[in-house]
């Protein structure tokens, strides 16, 4: 299986394409709801990001978090549901920068386009699977607007090994299984519901 | 009965519901696996990877550990009947305990401010739903349900004159559009009649018996071997990549309707189909009854 490393560099995203499983070993980032509302609040404000966002995968999850003396801990982190996350994706994308986006469920047609424009990428990590995904983490780096979004919300910035196996769903050359699926969902329901 | 006791005691309960998964479900994961093909496969063997990893480190095996909700089935003589409130408290403190020492994760906000007191506890949360039944025991299941698939929930107050034909379209119909976003495959829960609210309590409801166990009602046991057969016809498959396994199963239960009025409520649960189900004794102890 392919292993991405970061910071990613920007041609070998572009040449992933769907069905293709791979893991990402190096530093990601967590962003859910709140968090993308943050950043993209502080670009429209002309503020920097914390830390640069281009050269990393973003990864749509909330985790359980335990603080041990000093130091956080991952103990389960699966992925929440993408396709929350459309309404800001392809701003995201256009002011940070990002390149991978983690999540599970898919995503539509907007962030598709946007994947395309930029050179992007959206892989689907097995949701559920938090403690798999725990267990790739090696280090806690930082920590983002925890006091203000709480633990689920805020932005973990985590070093991992191997994390995956995540499989892209969506591409820059504009495919989508998530689309191609509905479609054969929709054919096979129709199937269905004239045999009732 | 001492509540502080019992809330200690429930801490046990509620980390064997998030980092373990029943047998039945467990055992439907397995054989779904081998059924599988490609992509699909990669999903179940990851998910079958993070049970072990989640039952073998006692670690949540989704971090999404749910709305904390207790399924209280409370014998009319009781002998402690006269402590519920005692019994409340300690769901309440054992909830706070677990968010600790599980860990599990802070899940309530406030609807209007936002806020999350970060200890799993809110207004009416831990959410306790109480039915009386005959008997002398205490019976609770604690049963965790994640966000992402109560968000697939779906109420329908049906035209009553498509019937059941219109009951299992609907059904079928909101398995297909859902695709993989509440973790497929799932187990679905359907409710019919009652009312409105009452056909999605009914539909959760459903979701406290075991995978593969039917109905004891044939009519409505041939309704969920149906629906579960056509659902898997859907290729939805696991996370919604495409295959064989869409449902682990699906469930139905039923009340009488208004005449007018023909609710059908739906609610998927996704394939970490958590729970515990344990007595507790007059005297306050914790006796574990399977799930």
């Amino acid at each position: 299986m392919k292993i991405l490393e970061t910071p990613l560099k920007p041609e070998v995203v572009a040449d992933l394409r769907v069905n293709e499983p791979f893991k990402v070993t190096g530093k990601i980032f967590t962003a859910r709801d709140a968090a993308h509302e943050k950043l993209l609040g502080l670009a429209e404000e002309g503020k920097e990001a914390p830390f640069d966002l281009s050269a990393y995968p973003c990864f749509h999850c909330g985790p359980v978090m335990k603080k041990r003396d000093d130091d956080w801990q991952v103990v389960s982190a699966g992925p929440t549901t993408s396709i929350r996350m459309e309404i800001f994706e392809e701003e995201f994308m256009e002011e940070f920068g990002t390149k991978i986006f983690i999540g599970k469920g898919g995503m539509g047609e907007t962030t598709s386009e946007a994947l395309v424009e930029h050179g992007g990428v959206y892989a689907q990590f097995t949701g559920g699977a938090g403690s798999l995904m725990a267990g790739s983490v090696e280090e806690v780096e930082d920590v983002h607007y925890l006091e203000e979004l709480g633990v689920p919300e805020a932005i973990w910035v985590l070093k991992v090994k191997e994390f995956g196996p995540l499989l892209v769903t969506m591409d820059s050359t504009g495919e989508s299984i998530h689309r191609d699926i509905s479609e054969e969902i929709e054919s096979n329901l129709q199937k269905e519901l004239e045999t009732l | 009965m001492n509540p502080e006791r019992l809330a200690r005691d429930l801490v046990g309960p509620i980390k064997k519901a998030v980092t373990t998964l029943p047998e039945p479900t467990l055992a439907a994961l397995k054989e779904a696996r081998e059924k599988e093909e490609d992509g699909a496969r990669v999903q179940l063997d990851a998910i079958l990877e993070a049970v072990e990893i989640g039952q073998k480190e006692e670690i949540p095996i989704c971090q999404d550990t749910g709305t904390p909700t207790f399924y209280v089935q409370l014998g009319a003589d009781y002998p402690a009947i006269n402590q519920l409130d005692e019994i409340k408290k300690a769901f309440r403190e054992g909830v706070q305990r677990a968010t600790e020492e599980v860990p599990i994760r802070p899940n309530t906000v406030h609807p209007i401010s936002g806020k999350n007191p970060g200890d799993n506890t809110g207004r009416s949360i831990p959410w306790i739903n109480w039915d009386i039944t005959d008997g002398t025991d205490l019976k609770v299941t604690y049963l965790p349900k994640g966000g992402g698939s109560t968000n697939m929930s779906q109420l329908t107050m049906m035209t009553p004159g498509k019937g059941i034909k219109g009951v299992k379209e609907l059904v079928l119909k909101r398995i297909a559009s859902m695709e993989g976003k509440p973790c497929p495959p799932t187990v679905v829960g359907v409710g019919l009649g009652g009312s409105a609210s009452i056909s999605m309590s009914l539909a959760k409801k459903s979701l406290l018996r075991p995978v593969d166990e039917r109905h004891e009602d044939p009519e409505i046991a041939d309704l969920e071997e149906e629906l579960k057969e056509r659902a898997n016809n859907l290729g939805v498959g696991p996370m919604g990549v495409g295959g064989e396994t869409t449902v682990l199963d699906v469930k139905v239960e039923h009340d009488h309707r208004h005449p007018a009025s023909y609710p059908v409520g739906i609610t998927p649960q996704c394939w970490a189909n958590r729970r515990t189900s344990f007595r507790i004794t007059p005297e306050g102890d914790l006796v574990e009854v399977g799930r």
